[in-house]
This record gives structure tokens, C-alpha cells and sequence, in this order.
């Protein structure tokens, strides 16, 4: 009973933590490079999660200051965020413009195939 | 006067992102250079005034957009930050001049505006970090230099450019995220960013929950370590060196790594110090471990390489083992020596990567084999090459000497001899591989890719000889280099609990 | 290309009502949700769709690719320029409070600005990435 209650107190946690193990384990066990950096952006997203859910406040408003409000959620992590997610795209559209060249170059996108070409040479 | 002059910590990060803006506007490639130039060679002024404000006072403070810290971004300048800045921005300034040449040879037509942008961009991005005093600016202007490192290294001729660049942009990011989890939880129990409140914080925060402090400060070690190529973080370094243009290997294996080690450095001592008594921690047992590791594991497969570019990336493995190795015995001596190392390595390694890029240019490979008897068709940038060599391996009168001697010390204080064994066992595998390319460039048969190879053109031979002078001159004047890191040493041993 | 009339009808009448919306978001992204990125986004995207309709070529003279390119850093020299007018009155860098009388709103102003900046860029980089990979494979 109690280790129901822990992990639905923790259910955020819980998630950020799955997403975090799940997307470094994409990174590593898999060979294609369109989903390492799916795995990359997962990973990425745990930590999103992890700003994000502490700075919730149930029943709080967004902080504009109006008299009929007294509960506010936390302005700063969301825009913290904010500038992580512009930063996570800018490197996922980076990681999938290699990936368009590095198929130019060697017509493949499987890291395995691409180091067995590279050892032909 | 005044008023230029209490903004030049704006400045310095203003400028490289203005200059890689116009050079992105200006799209040809001459005019870009030479806006670059410009910049690249005002910066050191800049970086040189803030060194000189903070040598001679307190620290600098700066209020981004007039916000009081610690709420607004403040960017906070103190000796060991002003160090770094002006490491950063003179060997930026240094090797630039080398770049018009190497570049026109080396990357299309087309995208030389382009690679000036990347270059003040990435230049923008690492005085960034080292200025910042907001841990998640920090953050920001880490993947700021990231992105556009990886663009830069992308550029290089072979298809294995692409490929490294990818994998050093998987690494990186997975750094990067790791950092900017270790500063969210320690903006969680605190509630603050900026690093000078946080300090303080801490403190207070630690006592109460010291798990997520230092599960925090595990994750910035971790993702900083992966930025700085700490064994057995190292795998992406010489891939990535290896590939990229002549250039962007000097640039960045003279800046991008030191930075980081700057701000583990920064987060280890000034940061944490106060609350969780860095030295005491077990991490900086590890710390030393994987130093003594790298700077065996880096030389030794040094030693194996016939691409030199390779070697040397190697090499800066290893080298940059003997840097954390100060930052992990966390002494005044050891500490000193990491520091002064720093810059050491940064001008030792610039002009090593440059005499390749000499090299390169003119007869188009750096293959050690191909390179046999350069020596005597190149003598002032083989001369060049083979003065930073010694450097590395670390002989006296030289730069590199300096820092061994103060690592030296360090160890001796909290390991005995083992570790002072350690150093001089590694600095003699050192001896091997800069030993082996020295006698190959200047005792062997001219390769035929050598017959008709001439002597560098000036702008590219100035630079390499110029940070071969360093070399020297810092192997016997020893105030700018050791007397600056040991005030900053002090100062962060001064600010532990 | 098969020219649809129904879709070539419907692409005339909704694209200068996406282009107004775009605006709508931006002007409104200090009260509501929106602002530049959202703005850029939805401007680049009626380019886009007159692209899918009327080919390429067509979209290339709505937005030259020579224009796209230098939207990129011209948004990013607004925003920098923008800090810059702060420094040159004095104050620090990013200092908006310089651009009018009264602090607060002159600090919406620089705000105003910066999200004029952040517009286009965004929508710049959005086409230039679009025009990139359709160029490919041609």
C-alpha cells in the first residue's frame, strides 16, 4: 500500500526517470542515427519534466499580477524550459541535417554499415 | 573612457555575436575574414582590461539588461575567469591569421562566410561561458559553442568529418543534458542560479537535503567531464580532431576543452566548495584516477597512430589528464598546476595542430610516413612543431615544464611518490611519440609527397611561430602564466569551507 | 504537376488571412499565448503552402532564397541591435528601460522589438531549412 502511495506522489519522478533510462538506452543500443536522436530528444525530455514538474502550482494562474489571484506557478523553470527546448530543437534539426549528408556520403544511415565501409578503405 | 570601459564585460560576449552576424549577412569570403580579424583581434584588449581591473581589484560584476543579480544574469569577472578569457581570446586571435590560407584550400568556395560565422560564434559561445555567473547561461552558451562546433568540425574534407561530427553532437548533447539536470536540482533545493548566490546557499540547502546537492554535483561532473573528454569520456575527441579542418582542430583543441575544464573548475570549487568541502569528497580520488588513466591510456595509443592530427588528439587526451589531475588533488600546488596548464596546453597544442595545418597546405596530408624529411624543406615550422613537442613531453625551458613542476608539488603533498612517479612515467611515453615524429620529420629520405615543398606563406608561418615563441617564453617567465593561476588557485582554495 | 482548382482557389483565399494571423500572434504574444517563434512559424508556413501548391518556383518568388538566407542573421542583428541602443544610452546591455519615458513601457517596447527580431529569424530559418531540403535530390 505504501509503495502505491510513494509512487503515486512521485509519478512525475517516476516518469522522468523512465524517459531518461529509455532514451540513453536508445542512444546506445541502437545502430540507425534517426533513432539515436529520437533517443536524444527522449532523454532530453526527462529533464524538461524534471524543471517543469516542481514548478507547477495546482490551482496556481500564470504570474500576471491581478488582485483576484493569489496563487502563482513558478514564471522561471517554464522559461528555463523554454530556452532548453529552442536549444533541443536547434540540435535535433543540427543531428538530422548530418544525417541527410552523412546518407549523401555514404548511403546509408546504420552506424555498423557506415564503420564497415570505412574500414574497406 | 568610463563608460566604454564598465561595459566591457558585455562586450566581450556582444562583439563575436555581432561579427558572426554581419559575417553571415556579408556572405563572401574575404570580407568576412576580415571582419573577423578585426573582432578576433580586439577581444584580447577587452579580455586584457577586465584581467588587468581584476588583477588590481575586487571582482567585476555586470548586470545583463540592469536586472539586480540574483535575479537577473550577471556576469562576474574574477582572476580566474579573466585568465580564462584571456586564454581563450588571444589563441583565438593568434591563429586566426593562419585561417584565410588553410581555409581556401581546405572547405568549398561557398561556405567561407559561413565558417566565420561558425568561428565568432563558437568563439562567442566560450567567452561566454567562462564570463557567465548564471549557472544556466552557462548552459546556453555551452550549446551555443557546441552547435557551432559541430558545424565547424562537419566542414572538414573527408566523409569521416560528417560521422564524427555526429557522434561528438550525440556526446555533447547527452554532456550538455546531464549539466543542465545537476543545476536543476540544485536550483531546486535552492532556488537560485547565479553561481556567486548559490555558493552561499548551498550551505544552508546541503544540510538539509544533501542528496540532491550532491547527486547534482555528480550530473555537472559527469556532463562536464563528457565536454572536456575526461577518460573514458574521451572517445569522440580524437575522431573529431582528427577530421575537422586544420583550423577548427587548433582552435578547439586550445579552447573548447579548457573552457570546460574552466567550469569544472568553477562548479567544483566555487560553486560547491563552500557547503560540501570539495577536497574531502571521494570524487576527487576518481578524479585523479581517471586522470592518471588518461594521461597513460591518451599517450600510450598516441604512440600507435600514423595519422599525426590523430596523434595529437591523443596527446590532448592525455594532456588533458595532467589538468583534471590538478583539479582532483585539490591543493594550492596542484591546483596551480592544473590552471597554469591550461594555458600551457592551449598554446602548446595550437602550435602543434598549425604546424599540421602548414603541413597540410602544402603538400596535402599528414600522414607520418608522407612527412618524412619535412624538416629540411619546412625548417621554421618544423623547428616550430618540434619546440612545442618538448613542450609537451614537458623539458625544462620550456612551458610545459612549469605546469609539470607545479603538479609535481601537488602530488607530492597528498600522494607520495607514486603519483610524481606517475607524471614522469607518462611524460616518458611522451617522449616516444613526439620523440618518433621529430626524427621521422628531420633524420629520414625525403618522402616523394615532400620534393618540392617550400617553407609555409608568412601569414600561416607567423602564427605557429609566435605560439612557439610562447612556449619558450612562458618556460622562463613564469608571472603572467603561474602567478596569475596561483592567485586564482588561492582564491578558490580560500573560498572552501 | 496536376493543377487541383479547388486547391489552388483555397490556397489564394487563406493565405493572406495565415499571413494576418501570424501577426495577430505576434502584436499578441505580450498578453496571450504567442509571440515570435509561434509568428515565424506560421509566416514560414504560408510560404510553405504556396510552395506545395504552385511548385517551388512560385514560392521562390515570394521569398527569394537570397532573402531567406539573410532573414537568418538580420533577426539576430535586431535583437543584438536592440541591446546595443541600451549601451549606447548609458545603460547596460539589453537595458530596454532607455527606449521611451516611462520604464515599464518602454521596456514592452524593446520587448516588442526583440520579438520583431526573434519573427524573423524564425521564419527565416524555417525556409531556408525547407528550401534546403527540397533542393536536394534535384
Amino acid at each position: 500500500m505504501q509503495a502505491i502511495q510513494v509512487f503515486a506522489e512521485h509519478y512525475n519522478y517516476v516518469v522522468t526517470i523512465f524517459l531518461m533510462m529509455a532514451g540513453l538506452y536508445i542512444v546506445i543500443a541502437r545502430g540507425n542515427m534517426i533513432k539515436k536522436l529520437i533517443g536524444l530528444s527522449i532523454f532530453q525530455t526527462s529533464v524538461y519534466l524534471l524543471y517543469i514538474t516542481p514548478a507547477k502550482i495546482i490551482g496556481g494562474t500564470a504570474p500576471i499580477l491581478d488582485p483576484a489571484f493569489k496563487v502563482y506557478s513558478n514564471p522561471l523553470p517554464h522559461v528555463l524550459i523554454l530556452t532548453a527546448i529552442v536549444v533541443g530543437v536547434a540540435t535535433l534539426a543540427l543531428g538530422l541535417a548530418l544525417v541527410v549528408r552523412i546518407k549523401e556520403a555514404y548511403g546509408t544511415v546504420d552506424e555498423d554499415e557506415i564503420f564497415a565501409k570505412d574500414g574497406e578503405q | 573612457m568610463t563608460a566604454i570601459s564598465a561595459q566591457l564585460p558585455a562586450l566581450q560576449v556582444v562583439l563575436p555575436l555581432l561579427g558572426a552576424v554581419l559575417a553571415a549577412l556579408m556572405r563572401r569570403g574575404t570580407p568576412a575574414f576580415a571582419l573577423t580579424l578585426a573582432i578576433s583581434w580586439t577581444l584580447p584588449f577587452i579580455s586584457g582590461a577586465l584581467l588587468y581591473q581584476t588583477l588590481t581589484g575586487d571582482p567585476i560584476s555586470y548586470r545583463l539588461g540592469g536586472w539586480e543579480p540574483p535575479f537577473g544574469i550577471e556576469y562576474r569577472v574574477d582572476v580566474l575567469n579573466a585568465f580564462v578569457l584571456m586564454l581563450v581570446s588571444s589563441v583565438g586571435a593568434v591563429i586566426l591569421p593562419f585561417a584565410h590560407r588553410s581555409v581556401a584550400s581546405e572547405i568549398d568556395e561557398d561556405k567561407h562566410a559561413w565558417f566565420y560565422c561558425m568561428y565568432l560564434l563558437c568563439l562567442a559561445g566560450l567567452l561566454g561561458i567562462a564570463i557567465t555567473g548564471d549557472a544556466f547561461n552557462a548552459f546556453v552558451f555551452l550549446e551555443i559553442s557546441s552547435l557551432a562546433t559541430y558545424v565547424l568540425i562537419a566542414l572538414g574534407r573527408d566523409r569521416r568529418a560528417l560521422l564524427s561530427a555526429f557522434q561528438y553532437l550525440i556526446v555533447g548533447t547527452i554532456g550538455a543534458t546531464l549539466y543542465v539536470l545537476g543545476v536543476g536540482l540544485i536550483y531546486l533545493v535552492t532556488g537560485t542560479l547565479n553561481m556567486h548566490d548559490l555558493s552561499t546557499r548551498l550551505v544552508e540547502a546541503y544540510a538539509v537535503y544533501p542528496q540532491p546537492v550532491l547527486a547534482g554535483l555528480a550530473f555537472i561532473v559527469v556532463g562536464v567531464g563528457l565536454k572536456l573528454a575526461l577518460f573514458p569520456m574521451h572517445v569522440w575527441l580524437p575522431n573529431a580532431y582528427a577530421y575537422a579542418p586544420s583550423v577548427v582542430s587548433a582552435f578547439l583543441a586550445a579552447t573548447a576543452t579548457k573552457v570546460a575544464v574552466y567550469l569544472l573548475i568553477r562548479f567544483s570549487f566555487g560553486v560547491f566548495g563552500k557547503a560540501v568541502a570539495f577536497p574531502t569528497l571521494t570524487v576527487t580520488d576518481l578524479i585523479v584516477g581517471l586522470s592518471i588513466a588518461a594521461m597513460f591510456v591518451g599517450a600510450a595509443a598516441a604512440v600507435y597512430q600514423t595519422d599525426l592530427k590523430r596523434m595529437l588528439a591523443y596527446s590532448s587526451v592525455s594532456q588533458i589528464g595532467y589538468i583534471t589531475l590538478g583539479v582532483g588533488l585539490a591543493n594550492q600546488a596542484g591546483l596551480t598546476g592544473g590552471i597554469v596548464h591550461l594555458a600551457n596546453h592551449a598554446i602548446m597544442k595550437a602550435a602543434l595542430f598549425l604546424a599540421l595545418g602548414a603541413a597540410v597546405y602544402r603538400i596535402g596530408t599528414c600522414k607520418l610516413n608522407d612527412l618524412s624529411g619535412i624538416g629540411r624543406r619546412m625548417p621554421l615550422t618544423m623547428t616550430a612543431f618540434a619546440i612545442a613537442g618538448f613542450g609537451l613531453i614537458g623539458t625544462p625551458g620550456t612551458a610545459g615544464f612549469i605546469s609539470k613542476w607545479y603538479l609535481a608539488l601537488g602530488s607530492l603533498e597528498v600522494g607520495g611518490w607514486p603519483l610524481l612517479l606517475a607524471i614522469v612515467a607518462s611524460s616518458m611515453i611522451a617522449v616516444v611519440y613526439v620523440g618518433r615524429v621529430v626524427e621521422v620529420m628531420w633524420f629520414r629520405e625525403e618522402s616523394p609527397h615532400v620534393k618540392g615543398a617550400s617553407e609555409a606563406p608568412l601569414a600561416m608561418l607567423l602564427p605557429i611561430l609566435v605560439l612557439a615563441a610562447a612556449t619558450v617564453y612562458f618556460g622562463f617567465d613564469t608571472r603572467a602564466t603561474a602567478g596569475i593561476a596561483t592567485r586564482a588557485a588561492e582564491m578558490l582554495i580560500g573560498g572552501l569551507r | 504537376m496536376r493543377f487541383d482548382v479547388v486547391i489552388r482557389v483555397g490556397t489564394k483565399l487563406i493565405l493572406p488571412f495565415i499571413l494576418l494571423f501570424a501577426l495577430y500572434v505576434q502584436l499578441h504574444g505580450d498578453y496571450g499565448p504567442g509571440g515570435g517563434f509561434q509568428a515565424g512559424v506560421i509566416a514560414a508556413g504560408m510560404v510553405i503552402l504556396v510552395a506545395l501548391t504552385f511548385g517551388i518556383d512560385q514560392a521562390k518568388q515570394v521569398a527569394p532564397q537570397a532573402l531567406v538566407q539573410r532573414m537568418v542573421p538580420l533577426g539576430v542583428l535586431i535583437f543584438a541591435g536592440t541591446g546595443l541602443v541600451g549601451m549606447l544610452y548609458g545603460q547596460n546591455f539589453l537595458d530596454y528601460s532607455v527606449l521611451g519615458p516611462v520604464a515599464p513601457s518602454a521596456r514592452e517596447r524593446g520587448i516588442l522589438l526583440v520579438e520583431a527580431g526573434v519573427l524573423v529569424t524564425v521564419s527565416g530559418t524555417m525556409l531556408s531549412m525547407f528550401y534546403a531540403f527540397v533542393e536536394r535530390g534535384r
